[in-house]
């Protein structure tokens, strides 16, 4: 079975050439076929692996397939190797069964679209490399991946490229995740001149062997990389992007900009977790960062009109908290908040988008209201995503994947109590948000009609995933409620173990966390379902203005940029217009002009010149002959 | 019958030659230039023939067979040029088709 292994990347890829290469002559069914069915196929392929290898791990818990060797120059030998261990193996299964949901639903809802051939084409490729970067066997395997998503992400962004402004923010996410993706490549660079291997496996063994730890090497590799994860993921201070991002169909938010491709740094660090464990720095850096993350994105999103930008900045904050995970050496926690998100932030933004949709592309949330009784379908699934998110505590699935990261947060020893504080915090603003969302948008006076009829591509992929972000999380029940840690004991054999509390601590941990997102909620209630006149009182006075404008810009950090980095740059190109290389452009197109002009100047037009410019040249040419 | 030497034939020749193409050159009427074209032609015809005869070939004459087949040829381009000139211009002079100038 594990054989098999080369058609989940394979698969998707196919159907990404045939639709590139047919995708115009074909109706729109067979374009739906092929570009879902070549996903679901793989996500099938995912799925058998994946239990295949749950069942009986092969020997040493891992299992590769080297399929050919890509390029050969001497130590430098990257394969086309695809590595599979306990953590791919749920990378694979949550990326393909979650792409294929969304391409099911992107069947019915891009219907009316022109594009709709390009549309799969470029999802398909997505898929493709995002599964060849989760089960790359070597660093350089693993950026073309990471490179392949990050085109995608672009060209899906600018997916509609008749507006401008899409254009535009397809080009601010790719020049910022840019950013990163140098700092990445730097990392790769220095790696192989240091460990003269790019192989994952055998570079983690012999970092430790070469580096001591927290010395400069080791501090610059994690940094670097984690420049690469901090860009790809949209955390501090690189962020800026994914709000932007939602320029694209709903159905790419959904799939690339919050359930897969911005979780490819929280994999990457966790892929590489011995480098960051070699420098402690770094690896609290990356705690740091998530911590601060989440509060920032999280106040943000609670300013939000648009609902999908609500979203965005939901997403940043969550995967504040694989961060955040990854960061305090709660590599199982932050994995396992990375499947639940997955589910229910998919389930959120097709929910969203039907929504969207079934009001004329309205996505002012203010201008929504009262579709609980419009739309029954779309009002529970999304619910069951809100109260995953917001994770109330036991029914969710997001209760169990916030909880163990906070209580791994605790556990740490570098600050663990404020970056605990910073996730408790957070929880209050993700309940509180994610309830404003809902009661603005499915209660109160309706608004807007809704006009969708929801067919079953659309409410079957919504309810698998309402269906799987309730039950997702009992895979993994702490030793307080019922003890089944198979998700983690499962991970365990690729990622190391997380420090065990107390089971008093982690009680009150528990009963902190519902607390708060309970009283979250109860906040929501208060303010913006049962007098949402207080909320105004509040925004009108001075300093709640200030603040509301303040976080509703995401902090300003757009402004910052604009200053600190666009304008100066477009300030030095202007300058630059006409520097020396541009000189000597102008000089060669002058000269050719002026030629230009001479040699017209003798075409008069009179035949007996022409004649006599034979004449004259025949002349010369015997000249020539008899003289010389 | 008394030989004419090479020099004194080819002198002939360039002669007419150089008339030829002061014609061509300074006659502005198309049928003149057609004229001069074809002393034009008849002047190399004649240095190839008188090369043939110093050599004591046949080749010259042969030669001057393919020109005056391709004089024909010339000539009868050279006229229907000529009446599409006197259509369009009301005129024989080639002055007054210059517009394709650069």
């Amino acid at each position: 079975m594990l054989d098999l292994l080369f058609l989940v990347p394979l698969l998707p890829l196919a159907g990404f050439a045939v639709l590139v290469a047919l995708g115009n002559r074909m109706n729109r069914g067979l374009v739906a076929t092929v570009g879902a069915g070549s996903v679901g196929l793989a996500a099938l392929v995912a799925v058998l692996i994946g239990f295949s290898f749950i069942a009986s791990a092969p020997e040493g818990d891992a299992f590769t397939q080297t399929v050919w060797t890509w390029i050969d120059v001497g130590s430098f030998k990257p394969e086309i190797a695809f590595y599979l261990d306990s953590l791919s193996v749920i990378m694979i299964m949550v990326v393909a069964v979650v792409s294929f949901l969304i391409h099911l639903y992107s069947a019915d809802y891009m219907l009316g679209d022109e594009g709709y051939a390009r549309f799969f084409a470029y999802m398909n490729l997505f898929v493709a490399s995002m599964l060849t970067l989760v089960l790359a066997d070597n660093l350089v395997l693993l950026y073309l991946g990471w490179e392949g998503v990050g085109i995608c992400s672009y060209l899906l962004i600018g997916f509609w490229y008749k507006d401008p402004a899409n254009g535009r923010s397809a080009r601010k996410a790719f020049i910022v995740t840019r950013v990163g993706d140098t700092a990445m490549l730097v990392g790769l660079l220095l790696l192989f001149t240091h460990l003269d291997t790019l192989q994952i496996q055998p570079l983690m063994e012999r970092a430790p062997e070469h580096w001591i730890e927290g010395s400069r090497i080791a501090v610059v590799a994690a940094a670097l990389i984690m420049g690469g994860a901090l860009g790809k993921s949209a955390q501090l201070p690189l962020q800026v992007w994914l709000p932007d991002a939602m320029a694209g169909p709903t159905p790419t938010s959904a799939l690339i900009h919050a359930a897969t491709m911005v979780t490819a740094g929280v994999y990457l660090i966790a892929r590489t977790h011995v480098l960051f464990e070699m420098a402690p720095v770094i690896h609290t850096t990356v705690a740091a960062v998530g911590a601060g993350t989440l509060v920032l994105a999280g106040f943000t999103a609670l300013t939000q009109r648009d609902i999908k930008r609500c979203l965005a900045y939901s997403t940043i904050s969550q995967i504040g908290y694989m961060f955040l995970a990854v960061g305090v050496g709660a590599w199982s926690a932050g994995i396992f908040h990375f499947m639940t998100h997955a589910f229910f932030k998919a389930l959120l933004f097709m929910g969203a988008g039907t929504i969207i949709l079934g009001l004329h592309h309205e996505q002012d949330m203010f201008k929504m209201g009262g579709l609980r009784k419009q739309t029954p379908v779309v009002f529970w699934t999304f619910l069951a995503g809100s109260i995953s998110l917001a994770a109330l505590p036991l029914v969710t699935a997001g209760f169990y994947s916030k909880d163990a990261i906070l209580a791994g947060a605790w556990a740490s020893d570098a600050g663990g109590r404020w970056l605990w504080a910073a996730g408790l915090f957070g929880a209050v603003l993700t309940s509180l948000y994610t309830f404003r969302m809902i009661f603005l948008t499915f209660f109160g006076e309706v608004q807007t009609p809704f006009h969708y009829k929801v067919g079953i591509r659309i409410w079957l992929p919504l309810v698998v995933l309402a269906f799987l972000s309730i039950v997702g999380g009992f895979v993994d029940l702490p030793e307080t409620l019922g003890h089944r840690l198979w998700f983690s004991d499962f991970l365990h054999t690729s990622l190391p173990e997380t420090e065990e509390l107390a089971k008093s601590t982690v009680a009150n941990l528990q009963i902190a966390a519902a607390l708060v997102s309970l009283g979250g909620v109860a906040l929501a209630y208060l303010l913006f379902l049962r007098s949402p006149q207080l909320v105004g009182s509040l925004v009108r006075t001075p300093l709640g203005k200030a603040l509301h404008q303040f976080w509703f810009v995401g902090w300003g950090f757009d402004w910052l940029y604009d200053r600190l980095l666009v304008r100066p740059f477009v300030w030095v190109a202007r300058a630059n217009r006409s520097d020396l290389f541009d000189q000597i452009y102008v000089f060669i197109a002058w000269t050719a002009r002026i030629a230009n002009g001479v040699l017209s100047d003798t075409q008069t037009g009179r035949l007996r010149w022409y004649a006599a410019g034979v004449a004259f040249g025949g002349i010369v040419a015997v000249a020539i002959v008899v003289l010389i | 019958m008394a030989s004419i030497s090479m020099e004194q034939g080819l002198l002939l020749a360039g002669v007419l030659f150089s008339l030829g193409l002061i014609g061509v050159l300074a006659r502005r009427n198309i049928i003149f230039i057609l004229v001069s074209l074809e002393v034009m032609l008849n002047a190399a015809g004649l240095a190839f023939v008188v090369a043939g005869y110093r050599w004591g070939q046949a080749d010259g004459q042969i030669i001057f067979l393919f020109i005056l087949t391709m004089a024909a040829a010339e000539v009868s381009v050279g006229l229907a040029l000529a009446l599409q000139l006197y259509r369009h211009f009301k005129t024989l002079d080639v002055d007054a088709a210059s517009k394709m100038r650069g």
